[in-house]
């Protein structure tokens, strides 16, 4: 298939600027919703919520562990692809 | 035709499909579906088409507000699936999609156990050839391992059916409850096609060797027949709510390690029938609602991820994580109905996962359930993570991988674009699904505390990620594969059979031997009692080494000998009677 297009065309995220301007909008994002923790007024079924910043320590904290134990998980349950031919 | 179970408008309009072709068969293809859609609009609520077999009724239109939820997501998805797949040539592959859709339809639409099982094993055996028609030896052997999976899990159920009419008398399908062996039974075949770790590999292991237009039913019916069934016989079922849970919670680690683009996808869908599981475990006017929405609204949303991902393999041939990057420059419609699909399945505020997932959280929260509710939320950012940002962003974004493919066929757009409109259509209208719920809806997810709390948990999981990634601790996806329970009936089931033919038969030669040659001694023994006895006790030999020491039996008739044994087997035999 031949390629029409100019080998060195510029995609969106190519360009450093835009990078730039998600991770600008990302950062104040995260930092708008962990302080608007302290303004609004939550609706409570189970006491943890009342914590400021529950869901966003809690959200962090299960990522990560979540990463960390699949990486425990791949050493012992990882094999070559082959593995059942 | 109108108001007859939509089921058979599919199984029998799959018959004149081989007889059509070109754009015929296409406007076919399509028009099915709309034409059992529209008999599902006017389908009268109550019990219909009731045959009496054998004694016995058989109902096939039991319509409820249960049962036409289900329908109504069954019918979409078809009409989805074929406008997908309308560029495949094979006639076969549309028939068994369009008679794997039908008898989903009828398993939906029964109201009695006998003919629940009869299409329940019509889906079986439909998706099993949907499997196979990749035609490749890797989706050969799946489509083996899934109907084996399959068919003992129809055949605890026929078991537990046969009981519980031997127990009851009725064959009428409405809620069962676990109590007893024929319900232990149904229950287990059930969670079978429900893909209840450990019996899930079945899933994993088949769906991603399927075309990549058979993945798109697959994914849609065999699991959420299993939730419908289940939310119909066992709701409140308390076993179910940890079990749910946990089912949320163990595929999300396999789905972080893994390298195939569809095997992802395939742990995502566990984990999201999981919260389904557990909501029909809580029981809760809430929960069945969120239950019966969250399967509606996942049908369409991992549909659309499947669709997307079929669509990178049709273009570029490559299914692996390993091989993929920076698809978006040159498939961006493809990367953003992913992207929607990716936001929709971790519940982004304005997609349909929130306004549906959420009444299941938020049912275990009023329900009190302190560590039900912290697995969910942790699978919730599981989601986040596997489905959410790997998907999308390891395909299309991340590490250039030079791949220039273009965007797919103009019906496979079209296809994604519906689901995606369908996604966010009900991310930001839920009281047009909330108003076919089979509990009245007084749930409101647009609240502040409900959307702020999401934004957090999931923007702040993304903020992991982006963490990982400057740190360089994020896991690089890896050219290998990784070992799930179906290792016992792969690896293992060699070993049992390298017992069975070494070992054991060996065991069974021997034995065979010894018998046979038991019974030859016996046959010369009998023939001179006398000599055999000499000669067993070495009485020749014996004379010939010392002759003047006399032997035994030496003056023994042989007459007495025979007499001897007749006569104690008499004895012996007297005194057993």
């Amino acid at each position: 298939m031949k390629n029409k297009e100019h080998p060195d065309k510029q995609y969106y995220f190519d360009k450093p600027e835009n990078i730039r301007k998600v991770k600008i909008v990302f950062g104040i994002s995260i930092i708008a919703l962990f302080l608007i923790d302290f303004v609004i007024h939550r609706h409570i079924y189970i006491s943890w919520e009342e914590l400021p910043g529950f869901y966003a320590i809690y959200g962090f904290a299960a990522y990560v562990s979540l990463v960390a134990i699949a990486e425990i998980l791949r050493k012992f349950v990882r094999r070559g692809v082959d593995y059942y031919d | 035709m109108i108001n007859a179970p939509p089921g058979i408008i599919f199984i029998l309009g799959a018959l004149l499909v081989p007889f059509l072709r070109g754009n015929i068969r296409k406007a076919y293809l399509l028009l099915l579906p709309l034409v059992a859609f529209v008999d599902l609009l006017y389908m009268p609520h109550g019990t219909n088409y009731v045959f009496n077999f054998i004694g016995l009724d058989l109902i096939f239109a039991r319509v409820d507000s249960l049962s036409m939820v289900f329908a109504y997501v069954f019918v979409i998805i078809a009409f989805i699936g074929n406008l997908y797949a309308l560029h495949v040539k094979e006639s076969w592959q549309h028939m068994t999609a369009l008679i794997y859709a039908g008898s989903a339809l009828g398993v939906v639409f029964a109201g009695d156990l006998f003919s629940l099982f009869v299409f329940w094993e019509i889906m079986a055996i439909a998706s099993a050839l949907l499997i196979w028609s990749r035609k490749t030896k890797a989706s050969l052997n799946a489509g083996f391992r899934y109907i084996l999976v399959h068919v003992f899990g129809g055949v605890c159920l026929l078991a537990g059916i046969a009981l519980h009419f031997s127990n009851t008398g009725s064959i009428l399908f409405g809620n069962i409850g676990l109590d007893g062996l024929d319900t232990y039974l149904i229950f287990l075949g059930f969670i079978i096609n429900a893909a209840v770790p450990p019996l899930h590999a079945w899933l994993v292991d088949a769906y991603p060797e399927s075309t990549i237009t058979g993945t798109v039913f697959l994914s849609a019916f065999t699991t959420k027949t299993a939730v419908y069934v289940l939310a119909r016989s066992f709701p409140g079922t308390e076993i179910l709510i940890i079990i749910g849970a946990l089912m949320t919670v163990y595929p999300i680690f396999y789905a972080v390690i893994e390298n195939d683009i569809r095997r992802v996808l395939g742990y995502s869908l566990i984990n999201q029938v999981g919260f389904m599981i557990t909501g029909i475990g809580i029981g809760t006017a809430l929960s069945i609602n969120g239950t019966v929405s969250h399967a509606f609204c996942h049908i369409i949303y991992k549909a659309l991820l499947f669709m997307s991902m079929g669509s990178i393999i049709h273009m570029t041939g490559k299914n692996k994580f390993t091989d993929l990057g920076g698809l978006y420059k040159t498939m961006p419609l493809t990367s953003i109905f992913c992207i929607i699909g990716a936001a929709s399945i971790s519940a982004f505020p304005l997609f349909s996962g929130f306004i549906s997932k959420s009444m299941i959280v938020t049912a275990s929260a009023e329900g009190g359930m302190l560590l039900i509710w912290f697995l969910l939320l942790f699978a919730s950012a599981g989601v986040l993570h596997h489905a959410g940002i790997k998907v999308p962003y390891f395909t299309f974004f991340a590490r250039d991988s030079g791949i220039r493919a273009k965007e797919p066929p103009l019906n496979m757009l079209l296809a994604m674009g519906i689901a995606a409109f369908l996604c966010i259509f009900f991310g930001i209208y839920p009281n047009i699904l909330y108003d076919i719920l089979p509990y009245p809806v007084d749930f409101v997810p647009y609240t502040t505390s409900h959307v702020v709390g999401q934004l957090q948990l999931l923007l702040f999981a993304c903020l992991g990620f982006v963490v990982l990634m400057i740190t360089g601790l994020h896991p690089h996806e890896q050219r290998a594969i990784n070992l799930d329970t179906d290792w016992f009936y792969r690896k293992g089931a060699r070993w049992f059979m390298w017992f069975i033919n070494n070992p054991l038969s060996e065991f069974s030669r021997l034995t065979a031997q010894a018998t046979l040659n038991f019974s030859l001694f016996l046959l010369w023994f009998s023939r001179n009692p006398l000599a055999a006895l000499k000669i067993l006790l070495n009485i020749e030999k014996n004379r010939e080494k010392y002759p003047d020491i006399p032997q035994y039996l030496e003056v023994v008739n042989l007459n007495a000998i025979l007499t001897l044994i007749f006569l104690s087997i008499c004895i012996v035999v007297f005194l057993l009677k």
